[in-house]
C-alpha cells in the first residue's frame, strides 16, 4: 500500500490527461462549435447562433435525414430478422461445434468494413455474379441495374452490421436456459405463448442491444453510401463529412453530429432502463 | 491440554484496534491475545469482522486505532511481505500460471534462498501434505481438495510464527472438510505453529480449536474452551449461535438452600441449579436448554411441560422432535434410538410430557431481547 | 426432422457472410484484365501490387500506425484497467462514462471532434494525429479486455504473493504480469486490427504528408472497380484475419479459470 503513491498518482494523471484532452474537450469543442457562424478563411467566426439547429430542420436537409433513418431502419429490422433466429440456432448447437461457427460469425465483425462493402459492389454490380448467376438460371432476361440504389445501401449496411446484431443476440440466447422453456411448457404454456411471454422479453436486452449497435452506426457510414448508393442516398455521415471536408461548414456539420449524438443517446437511456426493468442489480458483495 | 501447557506466551496481542471502512465500523475496539502453539478459531456470522482482524494480523489493512504486537513488537507499520506471518487463503489464491513446487517454492524464492535448501524444503513440505507426485501439476490440474493443501503448503514452508487461516475449508464438499480438519489439526500439532482460523461454521469451530472467539459486530462475546462456549454460553447470542438451543422464560419464586432456586416456568414450578447466583424472587430468567438434553416423557407425567409433537425428523442416529407446548412455546428435542426400542418413535399431534436433565440447564438473566 | 432446416438457414446465413469476400479473394487472382471475367488463376495483380512504391509506403505507413497504436494503446488501457479494477478514486463513474461514450459514439462524431481538437490546438495533420486518434478509439476496447482478465482472477493471488514476502514490484513481475499477459497480447490484437480497419476516423484527421492504405483504398473504389483492389483488399483482409485468429488463439487458451 505504501510506496505505491506516486505510480498510483501518475496512473490517474496520464489516465485523466487522456480522457479530458482526447474525448472529452474535443466533444465539448463540437458543442461549442455547433452555436458557432461560418467563416470561410478561420472555419468558424465568435459569433454565437442558432442558425446551424434551424436549418436542420430545412426540408431538403430534412428529407435527407429522414431518408437516412428510414435506410438504417430497415438495415435494422432486416438484421433482425435474420440475425434473430440465427442467433437462436447458433446458441443451441453442439459444444464441440459452437466455438468454431461463432468464430466464423466474429471474422466479418473485425476485417475491414471498406473491404467488404466493395466485395458488395463486385457482387451486385452490372455485370457481377448475382447478375449472372439469376441470368444462368433464367430468372432474368437483362441484368438488374442493382449498384446505386436505395436497396443497394440497404444490402450494404445489412452486410456489415449483421454481425453486429447476431453477437448480442447469441449473448442472451446463451443465458437463456432450457430449463425455462421447458417450465412454461410444462405449466401449460404453448409454444407462441411460451416464445412471446417467456423467450421475448428474457432477450428482449440483446434486442435492443443488437438494434442499437446496428442503427447508430449505420447512419453515419459514409463509406457504404459512397460506394452503392450513388449521389441520391445518402446518410447523416455523408452530410456531416461534406460539410466538414468539403463545404467547410463546420458549426452546420457539428450541429448534424450533434442531432446523431442526442440521438444516440437517448436510444442508449431507452437501453438501460429496458435492461434495469428486466435483471435487478445484484446485491453488492460484503466487504469484511 | 490447554492447562497441561506450562508457558503461555503471548504471540499476538490487540489492543484497542479499530477498523472502519467509510462509515461502517467493523471494529470498533479489539482486544484480543494469542498465545503460542494455540489453535484459536474466530467464530461469528459473515460482517462480524473476523476476516477485518486476520487481514489486519496479515497487514492488508491498517487498524484506525490501537496497537498491533507480534512477540511484543508493533508490526502496524510493517508490509505484509515483512511480517513473519503467513495466510491461508479463503479461495486459496494459487498462482495459476506456476505448477505446485513453484507455488510453495515461491515464499524462500522471494527470500532468496539457495535452490537446493528450496528444493529440500518444498520438498519435505510436499510430503507432508502428500502431493509430492503433483509437484509439476499446475493448480487447474488439482482437484479443490488438493489446492488446499497447496495452499496450506505454501503457507507453512517458511515457517511463520503464525499461521492465518481464512475459512480455508468452506469450499470442500462435507468429507473432504472433515478430513481436511483432521489433518490441520496433526500438522498443527507436529509443527507446532500457532493457528488463528476463521469459519463461520460452529461445528468445525468446537471439532478443531483449543480456543474458541464467538465475535458478533466486531465485538468478542465470548472466548473460551469449546466446551465452554457449548455447555456455558455467556449469553443468549453465543448459546443461539453455537449449536441449536430452547430457551424458555423462567420467573425466580425463592432462592433455596445449597445454590438451588425455585422458580415457575411455563406454568409448572421446577427447582434449578443457580451455582454462585443469587436471585430476588421475581426476577425475569431465561433457561437455555440443548435439544440433547431435553427428554421425552408420557403425557401424564407431572413434573413434565405437556405438549404435543408437531413434527418429527429421522436424522439417522438421532431423532429429532418439535414438539409445541400448551402454552404456543416450541421446543426441539433430539434423542438418541434405543437400541432395545426398535418402535421408538412419536406419531404427529402425540401428547407428550417434556423434561430434562435437572441441573444441566443455563440460567441466564433475561437481556429483554 | 426439423435438422436440414436448421442447418440449411445457418449455413445459408454464412453463405451471405462469405459469399462477397470469397468472390473478392477468388478474383483477386483473376488473370484476366476485365473484372468480371475469369480469365484463370494468376498471381498477376500481387506483383503489380508489388512494384507499385507508393502503394507500399502506405502499407508501410499502415502497418507504423496499427503498431504504434496498439501498442500506445495497449499500455494506456492497462493502466486504466488496474487503476479502474484496483483503486478506489473520484471521478470513477465519470471515467467508465467516458470510456463508454468513446465506444459508443458513431466514428464520424469522434472523428470530427477530433479534427476540431486538432485544429484547435495546431497538430499538424498526419502521423502524429492519425496516432492519437487510433490510440483513442482503441482505449475502451484494450480497458475491457485487460478488466475482464483482472475480474477473472481472485485479488487474493496478489495479496498471497505479499504475504509470502514479495515486494510491490516483485509481485507484479511474478504474478500480476504473467496472469494478465494473455490479455495484453489480446488487446494489443485487438488494437491492431481497429487501426488496420479504420477508415472513418482516418479520413479526417489524415494529412497530405502520410498516406494509408485503407483510405487509398477508398479513393479508388468510389471511382469503380479495378482488379489491383481486389488484390490489395485481400491483403488487409487477410492480415486482420491473422490478427484476430491470434488474439482468439491467446484469449481462449490461458482462460482464466474461476476461483
Amino acid at each position: 500500500m505504501r510506496g505505491r503513491e506516486p505510480f498510483r498518482i501518475a496512473v490517474l494523471l496520464l489516465i485523466w490527461g487522456w480522457i479530458v484532452l482526447f474525448v472529452l474537450l474535443p466533444n465539448l469543442l463540437v458543442v461549442a462549435t455547433s452555436f458557432l457562424t461560418r467563416d470561410d478563411s478561420r472555419f468558424i467566426s465568435w459569433q454565437l447562433t442558432l442558425d446551424n439547429y434551424l436549418r436542420l430542420v430545412d426540408p431538403d436537409y430534412l428529407g435527407v435525414f429522414g431518408h437516412s433513418f428510414y435506410m438504417a431502419l430497415v438495415t435494422t429490422l432486416l438484421c433482425l430478422l435474420v440475425g434473430y433466429p440465427f442467433a437462436y440456432l447458433l446458441s443451441r448447437l453442439r459444444p464441440s461445434l459452437k466455438p468454431y461457427l461463432l468464430f466464423l460469425v466474429i471474422v466479418p465483425f473485425w476485417t475491414n468494413s471498406l473491404v467488404r462493402t466493395y466485395a458488395m459492389k463486385l457482387l451486385i454490380s452490372v455485370n457481377g455474379l448475382l447478375n449472372k448467376l439469376l441470368l444462368t438460371l433464367g430468372w432474368i432476361d437483362t441484368p438488374l441495374r442493382m449498384l446505386y440504389s436505395e436497396g443497394a445501401v440497404i444490402a450494404g449496411l445489412f452486410y456489415i452490421l449483421l454481425p453486429f446484431m447476431i453477437l448480442p443476440l447469441y449473448a442472451v440466447f446463451e443465458q437463456l436456459r432450457p430449463e425455462l422453456l421447458e417450465a412454461s411448457r410444462d405449466l401449460g404454456a404453448g409454444r407462441w405463448r411460451s416464445f412471446t411471454r417467456v423467450v421475448l422479453p428474457l432477450t428482449l436486452p440483446g434486442i435492443i442491444a443488437g438494434s442499437l449497435l446496428v442503427l447508430l452506426p449505420a447512419v453515419g457510414m459514409f463509406y457504404v453510401a459512397d460506394v452503392l448508393g450513388g449521389a441520391k442516398n445518402l446518410l447523416i455521415g455523408n452530410v456531416i463529412k461534406s460539410q466538414f471536408l468539403d463545404a467547410r461548414d463546420w458549426p452546420f456539420g457539428a450541429a448534424a453530429s450533434l442531432l446523431l449524438t442526442v440521438a444516440m443517446a437517448v436510444l442508449l437511456y431507452a437501453y438501460y432502463l429496458s435492461v434495469n426493468m428486466i435483471r435487478r442489480p445484484d446485491n453488492d458483495a460484503e466487504l469484511a | 491440554m490447554t492447562a497441561s501447557r506450562t508457558e503461555r506466551r503471548k504471540i499476538v496481542s490487540l489492543s484497542g484496534v479499530r477498523k472502519a471502512f467509510g462509515n461502517r465500523v467493523v471494529l470498533p475496539g479489539l482486544d484480543l491475545d494469542i498465545y503460542r502453539g494455540e489453535f484459536v478459531t474466530l467464530l461469528g456470522p459473515s460482517g462480524c469482522g473476523k476476516t477485518t482482524i486476520l487481514r489486519l494480523i496479515g497487514g492488508f489493512e491498517s487498524p484506525d486505532a490501537g496497537s498491533i504486537l507480534l512477540d511484543g513488537e508493533d508490526i502496524a507499520a510493517l508490509d505484509p511481505s515483512q511480517r513473519p506471518v503467513n495466510t491461508v487463503f479463503q479461495s486459496y489464491a494459487l498462482f495459476p500460471h506456476m505448477s505446485v513446487f513453484d507455488n510453495v517454492a515461491y515464499g524462500l524464492r522471494a527470500e532468496r534462498r539457495p535452490e537446493e535448501e528450496i528444493e529440500r524444503r518444498v520438498g519435505d513440505m510436499l510430503r507432508m501434505v502428500q502431493l509430492e507426485e503433483l509437484a509439476r501439476r499446475k493448480p487447474d490440474q488439482l482437484s479443490g481438495g488438493q489446492q488446499q493443501r497447496v495452499a496450506i503448503a505454501r503457507a507453512l514452508v517458511k515457517g511463520p510464527r503464525l499461521l492465518l487461516l481464512d475459512e480455508p475449508l468452506s469450499a470442500l464438499d462435507y468429507k473432504l472438510r472433515k478430513q481436511m480438519q483432521n489433518e490441520l489439526k496433526r500438522m498443527q500439532r507436529e509443527l507446532g505453529i500457532t493457528f488463528l482460523f476463521i469459519t463461520h461454521d460452529q461445528e468445525e469451530a468446537l471439532s478443531m480449536s483449543d480456543r474458541v472467539v464467538v465475535l458478533r459486530d466486531g465485538v468478542i462475546e465470548q472466548s473460551g474452551t469449546p466446551r465452554d462456549v457449548y455447555e456455558s454460553p455467556a449469553n443468549l447470542f453465543v448459546a443461539r449461535f453455537v449449536g441449536e438451543i430452547n430457551v424458555l422464560d423462567v420467573r425466580v419464586i425463592a432462592q433455596l438452600e445449597g445454590g438451588r432456586l425455585l422458580a415457575e416456568i411455563e406454568g409448572k414450578q421446577r427447582e434449578f441449579d443457580a451455582g454462585q447466583h443469587r436471585f430476588a424472587p421475581g426476577t425475569r430468567l431465561h433457561a437455555l436448554l440443548r435439544p440433547e438434553d431435553m427428554r421425552l416423557l408420557p403425557a401424564d407425567d407431572g413434573s413434565a411441560l405437556p405438549g404435543e409433537v408437531v413434527e418429527r425428523n429421522y436424522k439417522g442416529m438421532m431423532l429429532e422432535t418439535l414438539i409445541r407446548l400448551d402454552s404456543g412455546r416450541q421446543l426441539q428435542a433430539c434423542e438418541f434410538f434405543d437400541e432395545s426400542d426398535p418402535d421408538f418413535d412419536y406419531l404427529l399431534g402425540e401428547r407428550v410430557g417434556v423434561s430434562w436433565v435437572p441441573g444441566w440447564e443455563v440460567l441466564l438473566a433475561d437481556e429483554g431481547a | 426432422m426439423l435438422n436440414w432446416l436448421k442447418y440449411g438457414y445457418l449455413s445459408l446465413v454464412y453463405l451471405l457472410l462469405y459469399l462477397p469476400i470469397g468472390v473478392l479473394l477468388l478474383y483477386s487472382f483473376n488473370a484476366s484484365k476485365n473484372p468480371y471475367r475469369w480469365g484463370g488463376f494468376s498471381w498477376h495483380w500481387y506483383e503489380r501490387l508489388w512494384q507499385n512504391t507508393a502503394l507500399i509506403d502506405a502499407a508501410a505507413n499502415t502497418l507504423l500506425l496499427a503498431i504504434s497504436a496498439a501498442t500506445l494503446s495497449t499500455l494506456i488501457g492497462t493502466l486504466t484497467a488496474i487503476a479502474l479494477q484496483r483503486y478506489r478514486f473520484r471521478g470513477k463513474r465519470f471515467l467508465n462514462g467516458m470510456l463508454f461514450v468513446v465506444m459508443m459514439s458513431p466514428d464520424i462524431v469522434l472523428a470530427i471532434s477530433l479534427l476540431a481538437l486538432f485544429i484547435l490546438v495546431g497538430v499538424q495533420l498526419g502521423f502524429l494525429s492519425l496516432l492519437l486518434a487510433h490510440v483513442t478509439f482503441c482505449l475502451p476496447f484494450v480497458v475491457i479486455t485487460v478488466y475482464a482478465r483482472l475480474s477473472g482472477f481472485t485479488p487474493q493471488i496478489l495479496e498471497a504473493a505479499r504475504d509470502l514476502g514479495a515486494s510491490e514490484f516483485r509481485m507484479v513481475r511474478t504474478v500480476l504480469l504473467p496472469v494478465i499477459s494473455p490479455a495484453l497480447l489480446a488487446g494489443w490484437l485487438l488494437g491492431f486490427t481497429l487501426s488496420l480497419d479504420d477508415v472513418v476516423v482516418s479520413m479526417f484527421v489524415t494529412g497530405p504528408t502520410f498516406e494509408i492504405l485503407p483510405l487509398r483504398i477508398y479513393s479508388m473504389v468510389r471511382l469503380g472497380i479495378k482488379p489491383e483492389v481486389n488484390a490489395l483488399a485481400s491483403v488487409l483482409l487477410l492480415l486482420s484475419l491473422a490478427a484476430l485468429v491470434g488474439s482468439q488463439y491467446l484469449l481462449t487458451r490461458n482462460a482464466p479459470h474461476t476461483p
